[in-house]
């Protein structure tokens, strides 16, 4: 008997760490709650070591999950992000695609990013977008830039083929250093 | 002002530099604005002092022609709102202050109309006019004449309800306001409208032409030039694309969008209205400049305005009936056939109509058109037009677009692509009676900025390489050219100095909606980046990085 149950249970396990990417959370929590990651915005800490930052895990979950990167990018043309960002590469707002975060580019950041609004000219979505759909929203941001795994990154678009789909992006981690708001361009 | 005179030609009556001795232009004195973002501007030069505004945030300078280089007098801060840049769709880009009466006046990024003293740089007023959480912005040049300042908004992206609204200028304070769509109360549509064609006739067709409550946020900005006849009392300007760009979501023939209303000055109420683009197919917004000229039409005298639109067409209008008296093609086009006169529509080639969800290749033109905002000159010496334009086509897909106040309202994706031949710009001299271009340049990139005639039979303008040009009026021979520190989008501006000397003066700095990929870090692996724009000008970014520098010349 052992010898059949031992092959079984490594295939179960195989199938069980396959579908992670798959899980769906119908709603998560209550949508007026907001989760609280706490994140800094630069390396330098006063003192030795790091920043103090605690994360919930929560971004990990969506960013290894392919129907909540999936609906963020369903999302992020509801909302007219692409109005701003086009389909990565800019407009009015920075580009998504690169390397370059003005205000940090892990999940938490692009979460506080879009519930906060940036002042020169992101606008803040809190109240507007339920806080799931703005984790996937930023889990989808993540994405564009190649910063989730290439099996749950979105393929390519069915419409006009704006870019080189999210999965085959070539992973472009944020580079510490970032880029010089447009504020810091502004003589007083 | 930006458009030199009412009429809006550009044409100055200064002849020292001339043909001839204009290979000896060097600089004079140059002047750094401190923001490199795209530099659309007109420097302004009134007595003794030269007048220049930034880009967002919009810093005004005063600069003392009297002294040697050029000082600074003083600068004026609007701390006009950061996150007006947000909602600015094709940078944070102005037109150019103008100034009447010892005031200069100028719009903000954030809506503001302000009123500085000219000779103190001391704020005398400032109003607001648009909101910039429903996606209002201000670019454009304002207009003084008689004791009224005319302004519009900006925002054709973003699903605003466009206007146009005068001001006293001695206060600030709103004279009159008219919409370009609604009940035709609010268009000051009245007794005394009387269009020349029949689909412009009819009550509240501002609401009609629409499907119900599209007219709420259904464009037409107000953003390009504002000319002036004192003789008729009417100022002519055009209005913008109808939102959103997709037009599967807006049937019906959306005005009063993309056309041109001439009103009374004083009372705002319409007199006649044209429409360049009914049911506007590509963003093509009917705000370029209507430049005021008076010919001999068929052996009649004629008062006319000239206008090259985005479709490519290069109209002749009577200006006191809106009557099209011609309209030929100075752009490649194959989504239509031109105007049917009898009608004034423009003839639409089905198989280029954006149906939602197919994508269209090789759309000409592009969706900034085949000439976007930069004016174009017209000299009274040569009695050529000189056209600063694009050379672009596209691919365009239409998608549903959600209206969510302060966001874009646009609903198409786009790529822009070079037109036939593969340059993208040229500078063309048109011959408005013969109805056909004269001589052309052809340059690599649009050819975004503005271009100034002189009676020395020059024209001058720059490309989006940093080249400043001076060129014979007759032949288009370049015959001086001065490589600046950034790609030119601006309009050039020539006067006489207080020593009596002509100069000519140039603002450097890449960007505009051809620009943004380098004046906003626009990443071009996406080539819908920009709205589309950044397909074309992936190059730029090799050429040109950004600036923000004024250059000024004279003779040794
Ligand atoms: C009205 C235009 C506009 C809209 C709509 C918009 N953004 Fe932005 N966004 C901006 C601008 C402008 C900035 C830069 C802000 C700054 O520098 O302060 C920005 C910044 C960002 C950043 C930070 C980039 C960095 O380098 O740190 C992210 C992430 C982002 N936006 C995502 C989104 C998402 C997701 C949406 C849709 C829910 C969205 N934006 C909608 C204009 C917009």
């Amino acid at each position: 008997m052992n010898r059949i149950v031992a092959p079984a249970g490594i295939f179960l396990l195989l199938v069980l760490g396959a579908c992670e990417r798959e899980e769906r959370a119908f709603r998560a929590d209550p949508i007026a709650t907001e989760t609280e990651e706490k994140i800094a915005l630069v390396p330098l800490s006063p003192g030795s070591g790091p920043p103090v930052e605690h994360r919930t895990g929560k971004g990990k979950e969506y960013e290894d999950n392919a129907y909540h990167v999936a609906q963020g990018k369903r999302l992020y043309t509801w909302f007219n992000c692409n109005g701003c960002h086009s389909n990565g590469g800019g407009g009015s707002g920075p580009p998504l695609m690169d390397d370059r975060w003005i205000y940090g580019g892990q999940i938490e950041n692009i979460v506080q990013t879009i519930r906060e609004g940036r002042p020169n000219g992101m606008p803040s979505f809190r109240g507007k977008v339920p806080d799931d759909q703005i984790w996937e929203l930023a889990a989808y941001v993540r994405s564009m830039s190649g910063n989730v795994a290439k099996d749950v990154a979105p393929g390519r678009n069915d419409d006009m083929h704006p870019r080189p789909a999210e999965n085959r992006e070539p992973d472009s981690p944020p580079v510490a250093g970032g880029s010089i708001p447009p504020s810091a361009e502004m003589p007083q | 002002m930006p458009t030199k005179n009412y009429a809006g030609t550009r044409y100055s009556e200064l002849a020292e530099i001339n043909t001839e001795n204009v290979k000896n232009l060097q600089v004079a004195f140059t002047f750094s604005l401190g923001v490199n973002r795209g530099q659309e501007s007109s420097p302004l030069v009134v007595g003794g002092t030269l007048y220049v505004v930034s880009p967002y945030p919009n810093i005004l300078y005063a600069l003392d022609l009297t002294q040697p280089g050029a000082p600074l007098k003083w600068q004026y801060n609007p701390k006009a709102m950061a996150a007006s840049q947000g909602v600015a769709c094709c940078d944070t880009v102005n037109r150019g202050p103008t100034y009447a009466d010892g005031k200069i006046f100028f719009n903000t990024l954030d809506a503001y109309t302000v009123a500085v003293n000219a000779e103190t740089g001391e704020e005398l007023w400032k109003t607001k006019i648009g909101e910039i959480n429903m996606g209002e912005t201000m670019t454009m040049a304002p207009l003084v004449a008689k004791d009224k300042v005319l302004v519009g908004i900006s925002g054709g992206e973003y699903g605003v309800r466009g206007f146009i609204e005068a001001l006293d200028a001695n206060t600030g304070r709103s004279v009159w306001k008219a919409y370009s769509t609604g009940p035709d109360q609010d268009v000051k549509i009245g007794p005394s409208f009387k269009p020349f064609y029949d689909q412009d006739k009819g009550k509240d067709l501002g609401v009609a032409t629409w499907p119900p409550s599209a007219w709420q946020q259904g464009g037409g900005s107000v953003w390009g030039f504002v000319t002036y006849d004192p003789d008729q009392n009417l100022i002519f300007y055009g209005t913008g694309n109808p939102g959103p760009w997709n037009p599967n979501q807006r049937p019906g023939d959306n005005k009063w969008t993309a056309g041109v209303f001439a009103r009374d000055l004083d009372t705002g109420e319409a007199r006649w209205y044209y429409q360049w683009n009914a049911h506007d197919l590509h963003d093509w917004d009917g705000i370029n400049e209507n430049i005021l000229v008076d010919l001999t039409w068929n052996g009649q005298p004629r008062k006319v305005l000239v206008h090259p639109d985005r479709n490519g067409l290069l109209y002749i209008v009577d200006r006191t009936t809106g009557e099209v008296l011609s309209a030929n093609f100075y752009h490649a086009v194959n989504s239509h056939t031109g105007v049917d006169l009898s009608t004034g529509k423009v003839k639409v080639v089905a198989d280029k109509y954006p149906v939602q969800g197919r994508v269209l290749r090789g759309v000409c033109p592009t969706a900034p058109g085949a000439k976007d905002w930069s004016p174009s000159a017209f000299s009274h010496k040569s009695g050529l037009l000189y056209i600063p334009h694009n050379n672009l086509c596209m691919d365009w897909e239409s998608m549903e677009a959600n209206y969510i106040a302060g966001t874009p309202y646009v609903g198409a994706e786009v790529r822009s692509i070079p037109g036939p031949g593969g340059h993208m710009g040229e500078l063309s001299a048109w011959d408005l009676i013969q109805g056909k271009e004269v001589w052309t340049i052809n340059e690599r990139f649009p050819v975004w900025g503005g271009v100034v005639a002189t009676a020395g039979d020059l024209i001058f303008y720059g490309n989006m390489e940093g080249w400043f040009k001076a060129v014979d009026a007759r032949t288009g021979e370049v015959l001086w050219q001065f490589k600046t520190s950034s790609g030119i989008i601006g309009q050039p501006t020539t006067y006489r100095g207080p020593d009596g000397k002509q100069y000519v003066a140039i603002l450097s700095g890449v960007g505009g909606w051809a620009g943004s990929i380098v004046s906003g870090d626009l990443d071009p692996r996406d080539g819908t980046a920009a709205l589309g724009f950044v397909n074309a000008m992936r190059d730029l970014k090799n050429v040109t990085t950004k600036g923000g520098t004024l250059y000024v010349f004279k003779l040794p």
